[in-house]
């Protein structure tokens, strides 16, 4: 799950990682009140969206007065801010964060991420702040300092001293960094991080070390123990169809694509998402409806993959486990019944209850396409699809 | 022969009594598993059908002989179901559960890198050689015996696969979903190990899909040190970079795991490349001609 700059900064600040002084606004009056509360311009104005790259697309201002706050936030809220992040379609921008302006020396990158190989915590650092550590990684990937935790023992002043070294900081800064790096750590494990990042990390002309910017993901399987964060979900940031889904337990994602599927199981849903586009045509959607779906969940998989405009045709293929075919068929009769279903419907069933299952179909007097395997799919899908 | 389970594996259940746990434990003993034992905290002393519950994997171990759990326990209790196992020494630990917080698997598997213990998954279908042991919540019937090896990271998707290659007369030695979370037990590579040991395995299956890099590790590997002829298939082609696909560990992060890079490894290392998931099956029996029994 990812949360917000001003989120993630609220979280540091309780965590003793020094920030900037600031809030959020969500109104052009309330970012002028924080303005002069801050007591100092410049202030800088942060469009609040899940997305990074917000000041190559002109979400990020510097204003000298409070006339500038007014006139760059009602800029900036509700812009459509398109980044490289957020895709041609942009976000559109519903708060912003105010902060105090800084003096700033030097830019730094710092990260705190799981290794999945080798099982630890890698703490990853740069003296190439505000570039993107990708870029930095592909052209000059001596530059990153890498230092592993292992979880069972956690973060010693060793490892902190490593990259204070590394970052050529300097005694005084060393003190502070080592000490933020270790109150980092610590948050990214008891907050069920999957990752911290904070780029720039910046040490300002007073010598102070201050992360200017902030991003956190949380690992969604950790949010049962993080329940204060779950509030923090931002609906207006996902696409409103997976809001929807994920109400009923369905693992939906839309795509760009015309032909919408329902798969049971995230492996198989994504080679028939291959299978469609081996076809001639792109799949509309991702959609697991999971191993122990019943004939209500997939009802409702069917109404939201058909609330897709852009959906020509549909393929069902379930492999039946726990998932029983018979229960498949019952579901998609059920929602055929209840919604007109405008699209062609390619069925394709293997498994547990299969006989059963094609007989449902067959007497429901609707008009589905029954697929003998997943060739046989593939084909019938490509014959709709070429028209 | 097969490898990590067999007919004398001797199977305890933690989570026993719960409806998973029940209805997938009456599954693999309609198989033909041995299962010996449960644990339930609390619930020691009770019976699920002719199955002894026990407080303690401890206790269960030292009644019963067992050597390899099954894990149907919530998340919130996995990590702790899997370290208890690893700590009474079993010699296998197959955990189906998913949703695990990724910071307690860390935990997990530094801590299991001081035991025996071998970790099947978690968030996977489980093990099974045909004709003798199932662990794991796959549906028996579609499997046949035989020598080819399956490794997966995926479940329904291996089913489809083993259900091609069963309708193809290619029997398995041994199936195993490894599991679709980053970070995870058994990897691809301790598969390939132990396929490419095992006399009876004559070819092989890998079923991979996007995020990480354990199918371009896999295949490094391969190229060393696996003789025996090795198809490969990855899902995955379609999906959009950032986004996770279901699985946990199944993202495209800043370019790297994409399926293409995968297959591209693949056929450096001379793995058969199977294109298309439709034709797997067909595609199998022209690859392993001659290995059939």
């Amino acid at each position: 799950m990812k949360i917000h700059e001003y989120q993630a900064k609220e979280l540091f600040r309780n965590a003793n990682i020094p920030v900037p002084a600031g809030e959020v606004a969500f109104s052009v009056d309330e970012a002028c009140t924080t303005a002069e509360n801050l007591g100092v311009y410049p202030v800088v104005i942060k469009a609040q969206i899940h997305a990074g790259g917000r000041g190559k697309g002109g979400g990020v201002k510097l204003a000298k007065s409070r006339e500038e706050v007014k006139n760059i936030a009602s800029h900036i809220l509700n812009m459509n801010l398109v980044t490289p992040q957020t895709g041609p379609e942009g976000k559109r921008v519903k708060k912003i964060l105010v902060e105090e302006g800084l003096n700033i020396a030097r830019e730094l990158y710092l990260s705190i991420l799981p290794d999945r190989v080798t099982a630890n915590i890698v703490i990853m650092a740069s003296q190439a702040g505000g570039m993107d550590i990708e870029e930095v990684a592909a052209k000059s990937p001596q530059k990153i300092i890498r230092v592993r935790v292992n979880p069972l023992v956690g973060i010693e002043p060793y490892h902190c001293r490593e990259i204070a070294f590394g970052l050529d900081l300097g005694p005084e800064v060393s003190r502070q960094f080592c000490s933020m790096l270790t109150n980092l750590y610590r948050l990214f494990v008891a907050r069920d991080c999957s990752l911290v990042e904070i780029n720039p990390l910046v040490i300002t002309e007073e010598n102070a070390i201050i992360a200017l910017d902030a991003k956190i993901d949380i690992d969604s399987n950790g949010l049962y123990r993080q329940k204060d964060l779950e509030d923090w979900r931002d609906p207006d940031e996902e696409d409103p169809l997976e809001v929807e889904a994920s109400r009923f337990n369905l693992n939906y994602i839309n795509l760009a694509g015309n032909v919408g599927n329902m798969v049971n199981g995230a492996g198989l849903a994504m080679a028939t998402m291959d299978i469609i586009q081996k076809a001639g045509a792109e799949p509309a959607n991702f959609l697991d409806v999971g191993g122990g779906a019943n004939a209500e969940m997939v009802e409702n998989g069917f109404r939201i993959i058909l609330a897709d405009e852009n959906v020509k045709a549909i393929l069902i293929n379930i492999f039946g486990g726990i998932l029983r075919c018979d229960v498949l068929a019952e579901g998609v009769v059920q929602a055929a019944r209840k919604t007109s279903v405008p699209v062609p419907v390619v069925i394709r069933m293997e498994g547990t209850n299969v006989e059963q299952g094609r007989q449902i179909l067959a007497e429901s007097g609707l008009n589905l396409i029954t697929a003998v395997d997943l060739k046989d799919a593939a084909s019938k899908i490509a014959e709709i699809v070429r028209g | 022969m097969s490898i990590f389970v067999d007919i004398n594996t001797r199977v305890l259940v933690q989570g026993i009594t719960g409806k998973e746990g029940q209805f997938h434990t009456r599954q693999c003993i309609a198989y033909g598993t041995k299962v010996v034992a449960g644990v339930t905290p609390g619930k020691g002393g009770q019976a699920m059908d002719d199955v002894p519950v026990f407080n303690t994997v401890r206790q269960a171990v030292k009644k019963t002989g067992a050597n390899c759990a099954m894990i149907f326990v919530p998340p919130a209790f996995a990590a702790d179901a899997i370290m208890e196992a690893a700590d009474a020494d079993l010699e296998l630990i197959v955990s189906i559960t998913e949703g695990i917080p990724v910071m307690d698997m860390l935990r997990v598997k530094n801590f299991l890198a001081s035991k025996a213990s071998r970790l099947i998954g978690p968030n996977c279908p489980g093990i099974i050689t045909p004709g003798q042991c199932k662990v794991g919540i796959m549906p028996g019937p579609i499997h046949l015996e035989g020598n080819i090896g399956v490794v997966s990271r995926s479940g329904t998707l291996t089913y489809e696969v083993v259900d091609q290659l069963t309708k193809q007369g290619l029997g398995q030695s041994t199936c195993i979903g490894i599991g679709g979370d980053p970070v995870n037990g058994t990897n691809f590579i301790d598969c390939l190990t132990a396929f490419e040991d095992d006399p009876e395995t004559k070819g092989i299956v890998m079923i991979g899909e996007i995020g990480g890099s354990a199918e371009e590790e896999a295949c490094a590997f391969i190229a060393e040190h696996v003789s025996k002829p090795v198809v490969g298939f990855v899902a995955g082609l379609t999906a959009p970079p950032g986004r996770r696909m279901g699985h946990a560990g199944a993202i495209v992060s800043g370019g790297s795991g994409t399926a293409q890079a995968k297959i591209d490894a693949m056929h450096r290392a001379q793995v058969h490349v199977c294109a298309d998931l439709g034709t797997l099956g067909e595609y199998c029996s022209h690859v392993f001609a001659g290995s059939k029994d």
